[in-house]
């Protein structure tokens, strides 16, 4: 059990106020709050050992590249990726699926091929897989979803075959919830030869990741998401893939030898690393990392999803008016809906005038929206912070906007 | 038809007043909104249709409008109540009015109830692309003119 109360107090921005009341963050799917290491860990770089890495031969310049790799080592251990080379660090989830598109996709995927994805996928697993299918003749197909918001693992089925390529899909759906069965998944797509991303953007702080035990071929996470420092992820890959794939982005660091005849590539990572990393927020993300360590990924989610099991049962109870989008058997702590009569931005400013800030709209999923024929909903996603009182406030003033404009 | 009698000047000012009686509390000033919202009389569907949606709004909005004895009449609606009170007050202001007092209406009232802090950015930029539009619509009517 986590004593909440003391783990709140790493968090300063948690004791603010937001238009006189006291800050509720209910947004920690969009992005979760720093504790202090984290933020502490950018200053100690920048005021102790700002250098940059891999390059000079002086002590700031080791010590830098010394606590930089230390965050590949630690994310190696966070997901069990056999070796630290297959990590690969990235500006989030959004870069580490243009990169997999953009090299693997363009290396592999050929006219009339298909690339899998599903009606829940948030707009930056879809866009880059639109774009090289559009460079290249080939098809983005999405598996349908029933009304609950989980993947038809049939009509999945009959959607394979060898034509497909890759298989992208979301790990948990930042707009619904659902936890998706992605081992299933992956062993099905490998059955046809296909290859399998996992965007892990809502389940790598939440789940259980070890990607070996899933045999996914890339995952791909945003540490903002993970307690840790924005523009800043990584890219997990298998290993023989990964030394096929062709660069990304050309320059400094990626290459082993440059002439005018021609360049020959650095070995993994850096190959994909083109350029000088945002050294500061790798640094900090390792203490993000260990945060979530030292408080144990179960014993976090334990706390979520309890808030979560807590505010779904008081939504429903107290508010008949409101329906919840996203009623899968797994979930992550994310609580979408929407209120008769009432407009979702009504509701997200009228809960910000009280301290309350959830997310409202699309949730970057228009085609998930419109599956469900919607144009947004109101979404309290709950982080281990989060206590049963803040919800408690957040359904008491659901209550009085339900009762003055419902 | 509305035939204004009070200056644009004027109801603006009746308009900071009744805004001074919430005493700037954020809450009770989104309510207030929101309730001159729901009073706005809903814009008959055949208009709902995208050519009269205006562009820059974070929600949607649907403004159309008649010229009538040398006044403009304006009627619009939104998807959201917090916007059909924003709507509702432009209209307060400047329906009924010929072309030319649109056009050249200094509209202060908007600052003056600090609504830009109340709302955000993002609806502010909306609510500027409102009166641009109503602008808009009263020079080509003064054009014809
Ligand atoms: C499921 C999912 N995928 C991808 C992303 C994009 O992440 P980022 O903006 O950090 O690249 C998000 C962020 O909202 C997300 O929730």
């Amino acid at each position: 059990m986590i004593d909440v109360e003391q783990l709140r107090s790493e968090f300063p921005i948690l004791s603010t106020e937001v238009n006189g009341h006291p800050l509720v963050y209910f947004d920690n799917a969009a992005t979760n709050q720093k504790p202090k290491v984290v933020t502490d860990a950018l200053t100690e770089y920048y005021d102790g050992y700002n250098s940059n890495v891999h390059r000079g031969a002086h002590a700031l310049a080791d010590k830098a590249t010394q606590e930089f790799e230390r965050t590949r080592e630690l994310i190696k251990d966070f997901i069990n990726s056999p070796k630290t080379e297959q990590v690969i660090f990235t500006k989030g989830t959004t870069e580490g699926i243009n990169l997999v598109a953009n090299t693997f996709g363009r290396a592999n995927i050929t006219e009339g091929d298909e690339i899998i994805v599903s009606t829940m996928e948030h707009h930056s697993n879809i866009v880059p897989w639109q774009m090289i299918a559009q460079e290249k003749g080939a098809v983005v197909r999405p598996i349908p979803i029933t009304d609950e918001g989980e993947i038809i693992f049939e009509e999945f089925e009959k959607m394979l075959s060898d034509k497909v390529k890759i298989v992208s899909v979301v790990h948990a759906s930042n707009a619904l919830g659902t936890i998706n069965p992605i081992e299933k998944i992956i062993e099905k797509a490998h059955e046809v030869g296909a290859k399998v991303l996992v965007d892990g953007a809502q389940s790598a702080a939440h789940l259980p990741i070890d990607v070996q035990q899933l045999n996914c071929d890339f995952f791909v996470t945003s540490a903002h998401k993970m307690f840790g420092p924005t523009g800043m992820g990584f890219l997990y890959g298998k290993e023989d893939i990964l030394n096929d794939m062709p660069p990304f982005l050309g320059g400094g660091e990626m290459i082993k030898e440059v002439s005018f005849d021609g360049t020959t590539f650095n070995t993994l990572p850096y190959k994909f690393e083109a350029g000088t990393p945002n050294i500061a927020d790798t640094v900090a993300f390792a203490k993000a990392l260990e945060f979530i360590n030292k408080y144990g990924k179960e014993n976090i989610a334990a706390h979520e999803i309890a808030l979560l099991e807590y505010a779904t049962e008081k939504l429903t109870s107290e508010i008949p008016s409101a329906k919840i989008i996203g009623q899968a058997k797994n979930k992550v702590s994310v609580l979408s809906f929407v209120i008769e009569n009432i407009h979702n931005y009504d509701i997200g400013m009228m809960l910000d005038a009280r301290g309350i800030a959830v997310r409202t709209g699309h949730h970057c999923t228009q085609p998930l929206m419109a599956r469900y024929n919607l144009e947004g909903t109101v979404r309290a996603s709950f982080s281990v912070y989060n206590t049963f009182e803040e919800v408690d406030k957040f359904i008491e003033a659901l209550k009085r906007i339900v009762k003055m404009f419902g | 038809m509305t035939v204004a009698t009070k200056s644009i000047e004027e109801v603006q000012n009746d308009i900071i007043e009744d805004f001074d009686l919430l005493d700037g509390d954020r809450e009770s000033t989104i309510f207030y909104i929101m309730e001159l919202g729901q009073e706005l009389p809903p814009l008959d569907e055949k208009f709902m249709v995208d050519e009269n949606l205006i562009k820059g709004c974070q929600s949607k909005v649907w403004l159309t409008t008649d010229f009538i004895d040398g006044k403009v009449i304006f009627q619009s609606d939104s998807n959201t109540d917090i916007t059909k009170g924003l709507i509702s007050l432009l209209i307060r202001v400047l329906n009924g009015r010929s072309p030319q007092e649109i056009i050249n209406a200094d509209l202060f009232f908007f600052d003056k109830i600090g609504m830009n802090g109340v709302i955000g950015s993002q609806r502010s930029n909306g609510f500027a692309s409102m009166i641009k539009q109503m602008k808009f619509y009263a020079l080509a009517y003064s054009a014809k003119n």
